[in-house]
């Protein structure tokens, strides 16, 4: 077994996370994110051409609708034109009038995709996501509080939204587009590092409930880090086998929620020993938190 | 010890054999196909229109693979995607008639599977290419007018009874003005006396010297607007319905908005176009022969067979008017449909059926309709008109109200679709489009070509290091993954579920877990084994031990998938459910199929030494 002195680094670790956090929140708070035209609603079209295409012949046809203001440019090659632009509130002016005067004019490749959304609609949705984020950490720390122990919840919960604020962080920084399927992303990230954490927590408790294993907290924690350090690469590094074969082959609609997805597997892995470790040391987690165990499935399951 | 009984062997390799025949449906190929539906139902796809489009491909030298004619709407298999977009631009320019033609791909599926169930993945618009659309229900406005008529009809009332009264009507109130504290009470008393429904009470009711003030109460609010949505989406249906798509979904999604999503479709103008008509219906009588042509009009039955009648001009009531239809059958099980009206409806009906007892009331339906046609420069012009046509024409028997209801009708069949068209007929609030998105044909397979190629790159990589990692563990765990795989896609496959791109996302963090799952129970076994417990026991421990572990994580895992099922909108929800479904399987393969398997593997000898 490994014997990585964990808990001696812990307070580096939390410094480092501290300035990572730091850096996002202050980007977050005044930069923004890159929201997708599904969170700011407007008009998005994907088109087509069969040779080069020419941005100034669209940008002239276009340029006849009035009170908008367009974006035209290449998208992944020269033959594909990707044209934006926000919309008023009732979208009088929607993919069908560009796609229409493209048609008119007789330059209108092959209309790819499609998309106009409501401004409306994209604020519900921004709303929604944050809310299901909240619901779902709010459930989860029910849950750890009633299986483990509430301190277990705090380190937890605090892994999960270093996680989430560093994800929305870098994407803030490097102005990454945000729309639907990075929510989704961090939606499962939520997921993700909800299982490490419990990982380690589960193993914690194991560890000071076992009559044998004697020493302090602090070495009881870092055994149990050294127990399950390689189980946390091992899994971490399988996800990611996966996840970079769809960051590379999955294509452009993929590529954002592979991305977050990624960075969510990494940060969540560092968080679950950096993080969920700092919250129970400074929370001076100690045998008697665990005076009254919960049930133990293990003693009652038996599958031979 | 570590050795299944025979009866969890097979009862394993039982659910494993089952998943395997749902999943199957799926490796068959598909087929490019086009769906030709007439916009307007009523017409009919003849033979003639079908040899003509076999004949028009032909000479374009497109092999039609075989023709079939279901339901009025005609399927035709072809050989490939590009020979299925070249008949669609050739078809499109084909026929002036008003008819939609859809891409599909058509399974081929062999019949054994089809007959017990089995069917493929449908395959969601952003990996089938198609049109969605979200539409929002104009509550507000539903609710004011709706306010605002009661407003009118009560003053009316009060007149009637003898006290004057002025109203005025603001966004959600109404106030009502009287001459004296009087006639204020007496329209309280008459106000109170009429306010209750089903669920409660309908007014919040606030009195202010001689004005009284009306508000809808909350939970009346919300029963209208419900009940409106309801019956949009009734409308909405209907609609899409005679789009003739294969696979349509019109659902309610929140209070107030409706998703409509047609897979394959590719023309957005022209399905929304009929997704956003605005029908409706008049109740006008039937004119007398004696009257003059100034003041009636001909008519033909939406039903040819049963050919035209005259109406008169004035109409009684519209569609507006109709709160609720419903099929039902009479004292002597003969079907009928039962109407209601709102009171202002009912006057009207009252008014008109008073002294004309004998007489017919027509009900006519009023289409929004476009026609396509080549001017003289040969130029495609579309063109809106109003397609009005009799849907009932029945005698009046007594004076009627609010509630009044249809008899002499030919079966049931002919009852429920009178009532469908009366309720479907006009929509109940108005409504907009508030998203719509076009997804093409060639991104939809693109998607599903790199979704699918990244996923096996991601299986082989994970396979290939399992292998390396934990040798005939790392066997076990990857069979079980297989399994995984397998499982998922049956019982989405069984259950009809509908695969999108997050939904693939949602399958690769499965993989994820699953393996995490194994690597726990192997990690455990290792250190047992450095114990210095034997290799039997060691295996033994390894997955007790790792039991609870892995339930928790996949306990919390599942709830926040529940959570974003319940809170999430389409492609979110789509991540959800197989994320959902995936660790559920995933906890059944990850134990239990792995168990099985080293089971198989060392259960039955004696193991000298053991390396993980």
């Amino acid at each position: 077994m490994m014997n990585i002195p964990f808990t001696k680094y812990n307070t580096l670790g939390l410094l480092i996370s501290s300035i990572i956090l730091l850096v996002s929140i202050t980007s977050i708070f005044f930069k923004g994110l890159n929201y997708g035209l599904d969170f700011t609603g407007g008009v998005s079209i994907e088109i087509k051409y069969k040779e080069r295409a020419d941005l100034e012949r669209i940008r002239n046809s276009i340029s006849k609708i009035e009170d908008a203001n367009f974006l035209v440019l290449n998208f992944g090659s020269d033959e594909n034109v990707l044209v934006k632009f926000q919309s008023d509130e009732e979208l009088n002016i929607n993919a069908d009038t560009v796609i229409n005067i493209l048609d008119d004019d007789d330059y209108l490749g092959e209309v790819v995709k499609s998309e106009t959304i409501f401004p409306q609609i994209g604020e519900e949705l921004r709303d929604k996501g944050g809310i299901a984020v909240l619901v779902a950490i709010f459930a989860i720390l029910i849950y750890i509080i009633f299986r483990f122990q509430i301190k277990f919840g705090y380190g937890a919960i605090a892994a999960l939204i270093h996680d989430v604020v560093i994800i929305l962080g870098v994407f803030s920084i490097f102005n990454l587009n945000f729309d639907l399927s990075v929510l989704a992303a961090i939606l499962a990230i939520v997921g993700y590092s909800l299982n490490d954490s419990i990982v380690v927590s589960d193993r914690i408790r194991e560890n000071f409930l076992d009559p044998n294993s004697k020493g302090s907290p602090d070495v009881l924690i870092n055994k149990s880090l050294n127990q399950v350090f390689a189980r946390t690469i091992i899994t971490s590094f399988t996800t990611l086998l996966v996840l970079m074969a769809l960051l590379f082959a999955g294509g452009a609609a993929l590529y954002n929620f592979s991305l977050a997805l990624s960075l969510g597997v990494v940060i969540g892995s560092y968080s679950s020993i950096v993080i969920v470790v700092g919250v129970l040391l400074k929370l001076n987690l100690s045998n008697k938190d665990m005076e009254k165990p919960k049930n133990e499935p293990e003693e009652s399951y038996s599958l031979d | 010890m570590n050795q299944f009984k025979i009866w969890q062997y097979s009862l394993i390799a039982s659910v494993l054999f089952v998943g395997v025949i749902f999943a199957l449906p799926n490796i068959f190929p598909s087929k490019p196909a086009l769906q030709i539906a007439l916009g307007n139902s009523s017409d009919e796809i003849n033979s003639n229109l079908i040899s003509n489009i076999e004949k028009t491909l032909n000479e374009e030298g497109i092999l039609v693979d075989s023709l079939e004619l279901e339901d009025n709407s005609l399927t035709i298999v072809l050989e490939s995607v590009d020979d299925q977009l070249s008949s669609r631009r050739i078809l499109s320019n084909f026929s002036d008639g008003d008819y939609i033609i859809a891409l599909k791909s058509e399974p081929s599926t062999p019949k054994w599977l089809r007959e017990i169930g089995a069917k493929p993945l449908n395959l969601g618009l952003d990996l089938a290419g198609g049109i969605h659309f979200l539409l929002e229900v104009d509550t507000a406005r539903y609710s004011e007018e709706r306010l605002s008529s009661e407003g009118a009809s009560l003053v009316e009332e009060f007149t009637k009874q003898g006290f004057f009264s002025s109203y005025q009507s603001t966004g959600d109130t109404i106030d009502l003005s009287f001459n004296s504290e009087t006639d204020a009470d007496s329209a309280i008393k008459y106000v109170n006396e009429n306010n209750f429904t089903t669920s409660g009470s309908k007014y919040n009711v606030t009195v202010d010297g001689t004005n009284i003030n009306l508000q809808y109460t909350d939970n009346y609010l919300s029963e209208i607007i419900d009940y409106a949505v309801e019956q949009n989406l009734v409308a909405l249906r209907n609609r899409v319905n005679e789009l003739g798509v294969s696979e349509p979904i019109v659902q309610r999604e929140g209070k107030g908005r409706i998703v409509v999503e047609l897979p394959g479709v590719q023309d957005s103008a022209s399905a929304k176009k009929i997704i956003g008509k605005t029908a409706n219906l008049e109740f006008r009588l039937e004119a007398r022969n004696s009257d003059s042509f100034l003041r009636k009009e001909k008519f033909q039955y939406k039903n040819p067979l049963q050919g035209s009648a005259f109406l008169e001009k004035v109409i009684v009531l519209s569609g507006d008017n109709v709160t609720n239809a419903q099929s039902s059958f009479d004292e002597n099980g003969r079907p009928q449909v039962n109407i209601n009206l709102d009171i202002e409806g009912g006057r009207a009906m009252q008014k008109a059926t008073t002294g004309n007892i004998g007489r017919r009331l027509g009900v006519i339906l009023v289409e929004e309709k476009t026609k396509t046609f080549f001017d003289e420069e040969n130029n495609v012009v579309q063109e809106s008109f109003l397609e009005k046509s009799i849907i009932s024409n029945a005698t009046i028997q007594a004076v009627l109200g609010t509630s009044f209801r249809i008899t002499g009708l030919t079966g049931p069949n002919e009852a429920s679709e009178l009532a469908l068209l009366l309720r479907a007929g006009a929509l109940a609030a108005p409504m907009k489009f508030v998203e719509e998105q076009t997804i093409g044909p060639t991104l939809g397979k693109e998607n599903i070509d790199k979704g699918v190629t990244s996923i096996i790159i991601g299986f082989i990589l994970v396979f290939i290091f399992m292998l390396l990692r934990y040798r005939l563990f790392g066997l076990s765990a990857n069979f079980a993954l297989i399994c995984n795989l397998i499982l998922v896609t049956s019982i989405m496959s069984a259950v009809g579920g509908t695969l999108t791109l997050p939904g693939i996302a949602g399958i690769v963090l499965t993989v994820g877990m699953a393996v995490d799952a194994n690597v726990l129970i192997f990690a455990r076994i290792s250190e047992e084994l450095k114990n210095n417990i034997e290799p039997q026991s060691a295996i033994k421990n390894g997955f007790s031990k790792a039991f609870s572990t892995i339930m928790d994580a996949n306990i919390t895992t599942l709830i926040v998938a529940l959570i974003l099922y319940a809170i999430g909108t389409g492609p979110i929800k789509g991540f959800a459910v197989t994320l959902s479904i995936g660790i559920v399987t995933s906890i059944f393969t990850a134990i239990l199929v792995t168990r099985s398997l080293v089971n198989f593997i060392y259960g039955y000898r004696t193991i000298s030494e053991l390396k993980i």
